[in-house]
């Protein structure tokens, strides 16, 4: 086989499939960090999400009930979030570690208690396929525009910029998340307007976790696989901007699609490098090497402050 | 009563609160799902506590978090937030194994702590980029050290499939047994069956040469002049940059030898995954340990202790119920910690 199969339509269907997760959680967290608040959550709510989208389809017979437990578990998540950091202003980064942990032992928790397994639920059906004009009959790239998270994840990449950047609700989370003291001075609730930043990430993110579930029509423990970090490293990427954002989560999606993509036609780059790819080029953004990437100036800062 | 021992005191009773209420949110949920949490946390308490094998597997469990423990409290003293700690001890673990099986024909005198070297070497060499582009660049020491993690187990996974995996195995070749760490149960029968090693000794001195270290030095002073108020450090002519660098290797070579308990007491091989997420669980033990070395030790044994109980209670409740325990002691720990202190702020008019 020569090489430019590998530029094929299946590399796109790919590439789409792996980013639509880190795309939804990368919108979430910058959404959430737009307002002041760090949230490395994200794998815990994915795999919140992944797990009560399959336990509200599993029960109901029907997806789109899985998709809206899968939401209420986000916010649910996403309280906890918000009262340990912005009730009672602790440590965000710590607050997020433990919900990752708790939202893993709780997930295998009720696996096991529910589907009497420490590995995988029972399988569920996925998303009901749209047909526009026919077009879901179209070879490969037919799967990706009939399919229902797909296109709300790209109309959630819109809806997020537009919601930071031309809404007053957008302006006022980007004030409490740059100078929260002047927002409350001009009659802004800091605490209104970051819990709304955690739940709105809590629910983008528990969609990511929904896709997941019904790409693989099933919960298997630890499914989150680290995709919730990735997301991070998108976020950050994408100079917390939701356009670009969401564009470095499908640039990380492409180099993953490209490593299968090269392994099918016999060219074994090892996994491993690829893996790194996100990760060492955050790095080396950080490191000032390739431009400047600014994080809101109070996120992560509590408030009120202390003295 | 002064307004320091009063705030200390405010600050015990909130970490005692946090254990209660995260034992007590534990039993709500076991109640919920129709197990009863009497019996659980009597199985755990009989498991763990009053057997000589359950405190055996406590000092064996313990001793990593402990260091790694050590790690993020040291970082923390000089204000730096250490989520690396997994990262180094992958490194160290992975540079500790090298040196256990390539080097041969040395006696234990001298391979054992050149091995010890080897994993603090490779935990510092694991910190020392965060740590300098912390000091030089401004680049957030959080984000750094998470993507380093990754970077790491990726790298040690590569290396270990691809160079040094044993056939038909997923881990490296066996070290030399001159690089061996005697087992506790060699000394005494009291501790028969159980993998705890010498490496708990080290872990002990690590926590009192970091409390010496921390409270009797210069370089101490300045490490926590650093942590306090960077701006007043800096106007006293200390490098904050210099600090910064200091810290995160020393706190590197403290998780890099986290890895010693593993590789040199239990398996003597690097595998994937070794780590059972100690890295992590070490930013608890600090934070519950009150960034303090004899309150890390003392955190570490609990962390160590209900990672055991684990097993004690499988057959009772899904063993899963630990790490919503543990998750639920640091959401309480983080959040009762802020109130005390806020109320001593108010009230005694002590800054903790």
């Amino acid at each position: 086989m020569s090489l430019d199969g590998i530029f094929s339509l299946a590399l796109l269907s790919q590439t789409v499939r792996i980013s639509v997760p880190y795309v939804l959680a990368a919108l979430g967290a910058t959404i959430s960090e737009t307002g002041g608040v760090v949230n490395i959550a994200l794998e815990g709510l994915i795999l919140t999400g992944a797990f009560c989208a399959v336990l509200g389809s599993h029960y109901s017979g029907n997806p789109w009930v899985g998709v809206m437990a899968a939401m209420t578990g986000g916010i649910f998540v996403s309280l906890i979030h918000a009262v340990v950091c912005i009730r009672f202003r602790a440590n965000q980064i710590i607050s997020g570690l433990a919900i990752n942990i708790l939202a893993a032992g709780a997930t295998k928790f009720f696996l096991k208690l529910i589907f009497h397994s420490s590995s995988n639920s029972s399988r569920v059906a996925g998303l009901p396929h749209w047909s526009f004009f026919g077009l879901d009959r179209a070879p490969v790239i037919g799967a990706i525009v009939s399919d229902s998270l797909i296109l709300a994840a790209a109309l959630l990449v819109f809806a997020s910029y537009c919601l930071i950047y031309k809404t007053p609700f957008g302006l006022r989370l980007r004030a409490v998340g740059e100078h929260p003291e002047c927002a409350e001075t001009l009659g802004v609730s800091v605490y209104f307007m970051r819990c709304a930043g955690v739940m709105l990430c809590g629910v983008l993110a528990a969609l990511a976790g929904a896709w997941l579930a019904f790409d693989q029509h099933q919960f298997s423990a630890d499914m989150s696989g680290g995709r919730g970090y990735i997301a991070l490293t998108a976020m950050i990427f994408g100079k917390w901007n939701p356009l670009w954002a969401a564009l470095a989560a499908a640039l990380f999606g492409l180099a993953e699609a490209f490593q299968i993509q090269l392994q099918t036609v016999g060219v074994s780059v090892p996994t491993q490098f690829i893996q790194m790819i996100p990760y060492v080029l955050t790095v080396v953004l950080l490191a000032g090497v390739i431009g400047k990437s600014r994080a809101p100036a109070a996120d992560g800062k509590p408030y009120p402050g202390e003295e | 009563m002064s307004a320091r021992a009063k705030t200390a005191l405010l600050q015990l009773a909130a970490s005692a609160a946090a254990v209660a209420l995260a034992f007590l949110t534990g039993a709500l949920i076991m109640l919920l799902v129709g197990v009863n949490p009497l019996a659980v946390y009597s199985a755990l308490f009989e498991g763990v506590l009053l057997n000589p094998y359950g405190l055996a597997q406590i000092i064996f469990k313990s001793t990593p978090l402990m260091l790694t423990g050590l790690s993020v409290a040291f970082a923390f003293r000089a204000g730096l937030f250490n989520i690396g700690a997994e990262g180094q001890m992958i490194m160290g673990g992975c540079c500790c194994a090298l040196a256990g099986f390539s080097l041969k024909g040395l006696p234990w005198l001298i391979h054992a702590p050149l091995c010890i070297i080897a994993a603090m070497a490779g935990g510092m060499l694991w910190a020392a980029l965060p740590g300098y582009l912390k000091a030089k660049r401004g680049a957030h020491e959080v984000i750094t050290t998470i993507m380093m993690n990754f970077i790491a187990a990726a790298l040690t996974n590569y290396f270990v499939m691809a160079r040094f995996h044993e056939p038909e195995t997923v881990h490296t070749a066996s070290i030399m047994p001159s690089a061996f760490l005697p087992r506790l149960a060699a000394l005494s029968s009291f501790f028969k069956g159980s993998p705890a090693n010498a490496a708990f000794f080290i872990g002990l001195a690590a926590c009192a040469l970091a409390g010496w270290l921390l409270w009797k030095t210069a370089l101490g002073y300045e490490i926590r002049a650093v942590g306090l108020s960077p701006d007043a450090a800096a106007v006293s002519g200390i490098s904050v940059a210099r600090k910064t660098m200091s810290a995160f290797l020393i706190a590197g070579a403290l998780a890099g030898l986290a890895s010693v308990n593993f590789v040199m007491g239990y398996k003597h091989y690097f595998e994937e995954d070794f780590t059972g997420g100690a890295g992590f669980m070490g930013i608890a033990v600090a934070l519950v340990g009150q960034n303090n070395p004899a309150g890390v030790l003392a955190a570490a044994l609990l962390f160590g202790a209900l990672s055991h109980g684990t097993l004690v209670i499988n057959a009772l409740v899904p063993k899963d119920i630990v790490l919503i325990l543990q998750a639920l002691l640091i959401i309480f720990v983080i959040t009762f910690d802020g109130i005390a202190r806020r109320y001593a702020a108010a009230n005694f008019g002590e800054k903790a």
